[in-house]
């Protein structure tokens, strides 16, 4: 008898150990975002907090520069987008993008510092369109980024190119001869749905092309004819990846902007839910509008498996952080970023 | 004298071995020599064997093991012929359904062609082995209330990979062969049809779930406290009532003033165990067919609470005009 009970918790206490070490150790702790026994809370591990917040934090602006003295498009050659700063401003912008994008390789990542003013490194072209595009998310996009706005850090945080961007998925190797083994586009255990099975790839869909997110009809019943809602299970799956992306970008669960009781209203959705909903159309419009017109710019090892330029999705921005950077307000200090520069 | 008083199993009656009682004429043999294993002893019978698979068995195990097969051999092409990967991605692998656009039609192999090929076959599988159980329960001389549990299972598995695809026009609509997949595909469907919480079949299935759980505590319990009387030992309490059944009454009598008979608690329990996945069978076989929206649903019949809003008025930026 004795001997059955220690081998017993002989084999319980150690399996038991082994399965909890994948859990989080308490304290955990909880905020609570909507009415009683809605159940709509966040939960946060501070430990974890404490680590992101101190990889999310902004850098200290340099001291704003001199609007005084001859414009930079007068001084120097080929300056298309920044040339209404002033020489001192535009310096400091130069400096700054640098610590931002290429703090190792310096001006040259960009220039070629024989010749400042060429256009020969494909660094540079791509940079200029990307000062546009920030420029874009500030004026144009403020549903989504408000008065705290972007910079070119926001994104790069000192790389090169930034750590979160998306290409379309390589195909299986043997796909297009084999008939078995179909992924259907899900059942791979993918990072850009946070380790589940669902479809790995919901960015093309939605953040490129716009095909419908919504899948829940707004009748109770089935209805006949044109009514129908035909949205597929299917289809629930790759809005249900595209939401677990967001969620895992933020570091927030559904509940930051969703009642999950019913998902689909948004009498009872947070704000938030609105920010998302223009954080998509955004991601759209720059995937379309300044990331994929690069696509020849950029040289063939930048482009992803099947040959596309790397592109933006929540991550790119957010980096687990239900704002980038914590709302730290770093535009603000880039009047130059605020607005589209005038051709 | 060794007594069950605790909630292991502390003694291991071993007697001679044996084939059990004859079988009816047309019946196969039985295979195998009989023997112990000390271990299995511990957590039930130590004799292994015979084992009886007759026609209906091996013909049911061929038909499952070949869809076994195919199911395994296009997880391992889905990771490129990696056996490392197979095992690393097992539980996220899976034979997924045709596309939606194939509606009921019959796909290409590469494009959910096997997957149908796998559903037949299971069902094949599935529907001898039931006929087993109902022909062997038979032979024997027994009820065939194990077979009746257990179509109560198919029940279900067939609702969802076959009857509700049907009614829906499509065979997308079916469940994935794959662990993780499958889980994903509950969500998604309670997901795209409004919350199955608030499907009120789903609700009951989860009663019987429950309740199947907590009878079988109740029973389980019950039966070891009194095995210190023999009470597990059926025959002899039926011969001479006394100590231990009457006990397990008046303790439940006692406690909550009714009490199940040492007959029905078995037929609350059948009952329970038979009823969670017929009634979960219908509630998915309404899903998408009759019902849309299950919260809506539940809105329509004043079962769904309101809460007051806490955030400041939120409206759809799709139907104020913003940029799409």
């Amino acid at each position: 008898m004795k001997t059955s009970l220690r081998l017993l918790l002989a084999t319980l206490v150690p399996a038991a150990a082994a399965l909890l070490s994948g859990c989080e150790r308490p304290p955990i702790e909880t905020v609570q975002t909507g009415y009683r026994g809605t159940a709509m809370e966040q939960i946060y591990n501070p430990r974890t907090l404490l680590k992101q917040a101190s990889l999310n934090q902004a850098p200290v602006a340099p001291e704003a520069a001199s609007a005084d003295g001859p414009k930079a498009k007068d001084i120097y050659k080929n300056v298309q987008v920044l040339g209404d700063l002033s020489v001192a401003q535009f310096s400091r912008h130069m400096a700054s993008i640098t610590q931002w994008v290429a703090p190792d390789a310096g001006c040259a990542y960009c220039h070629n510092v024989a010749n400042f003013a060429e256009d020969a490194k494909y660094t540079k072209v791509v940079a200029r369109r990307m000062i546009q595009m920030t420029q874009r998310v500030n004026q144009d996009w403020k549903p989504h980024v408000a008065e705290t706005g972007v910079t070119c850090y926001t994104c790069h945080r000192g790389n090169n190119i930034p750590a979160n961007v998306w290409f379309a998925p390589k195909d299986r190797k043997y796909a297009n001869n084999s008939v078995m083994g179909d992924l259907a586009g899900q059942n791979l255990a993918s990072k850009s749905v946070g380790l589940t099975s669902l479809p790995f790839d919901p960015f093309t869909p939605y953040l490129k092309d716009a095909l419908p997110i919504r899948v829940n009809g707004t009748q109770a019943m089935v209805l006949r004819g044109d009514a129908v809602n035909r949205s597929s299970t299917k289809q629930a799956e790759h809005t249900y990846g595209l939401m677990v992306h967001m969620s895992e970008s933020l570091g927030v669960n559904c509940t930051y902007c969703h009642n999950t009781r019913n998902f689909a209203s948004w009498e009872e959705s947070r704000p938030q839910r609105v920010t998302a909903w223009y954080g998509i159309r955004m991601a759209r419009d720059l995937n379309n509008d300044y990331m994929t017109p690069l696509t020849d710019t950029f040289p063939a090892h930048r482009l992803g498996p099947k040959g596309d330029v790397a592109k933006v999705n929540c991550t790119t921005c957010h980096q687990g952080a239900y704002k980038p950077l914590y709302g730290a307000a770093m535009a603000k200090d880039f009047p130059e970023l605020q607005a589209l520069a005038k051709p | 004298m060794a007594e069950y008083q605790n909630l292991f199993t502390s003694v291991q009656p071993v007697g001679p071995l044996h084939d059990g009682v004859a079988l009816p004429r047309g019946d196969d043999k039985r295979l195998g020599t009989p023997f112990l294993v000390h271990l299995l002893g511990r957590i039930g019978n130590a004799q292994i064997g015979p084992i009886y698979l007759g026609t209906l068995g091996v013909a049911s195990l061929l038909f499952g093991t070949l869809a076994f097969n195919i199911i395994g051999f296009n997880m391992l092409a889905s990771v490129d012929w990696s056996p490392i990967e197979l095992i690393r991605q097992l539980f996220w692998l899976a034979l997924e359904p045709p596309p939606p656009a194939f509606g009921l039609s019959i796909p290409p192999l590469a494009q959910g062609g096997w997957w149908l090929i796998v559903g037949f076959m299971l069902t094949v599988s599935i529907l001898l082995w039931w006929t087993r159980t109902y022909r062997r329960a038979r032979q024997l001389g027994l009820g065939t209330h194990v077979a009746w549990a257990y179509a109560a299972a198919i029940w279900l598995f067939l609702v969802c990979g076959f009857f509700r695809p049907i009614m829906m026009g499509s065979w997308s609509e079916a469940v994935p062969f794959g662990v993780f997949p499958h889980l994903d595909w509950v969500s998604a469907l309670s997901l795209r049809y409004g919350n199955l919480f608030y499907n009120p079949f789903h609700a009951l299935s989860i009663v019987f779930l429950y309740g199947s759980v907590l009878l079988f505590a109740m029973h389980g319990a019950t039966i070891l406290a009194v095995s210190r009387y023999g009470g597990e030992r059926e025959i002899e309490q039926i011969v001479d009532r006394g100590t231990a059944s009457e006990r397990a009454a008046l303790f439940w009598r006692w406690t909550m003033g009714f009490n199940a008979t040492m007959e029905s608690i078995h037929r609350w329990a059948w009952w329970f165990a038979v009823l969670c996945p017929l009634v979960g069978g219908v509630g998915i076989l309404l899903t998408g067919t009759v019902v849309d929206n299950w919260y809506l649903w539940s809105v329509k019949h004043h079962v769904v609470p309101t809460y007051p809003l806490v955030s400041p008025t939120v409206l759809d930026p799709a139907i104020l005009g913003a940029k799409p």
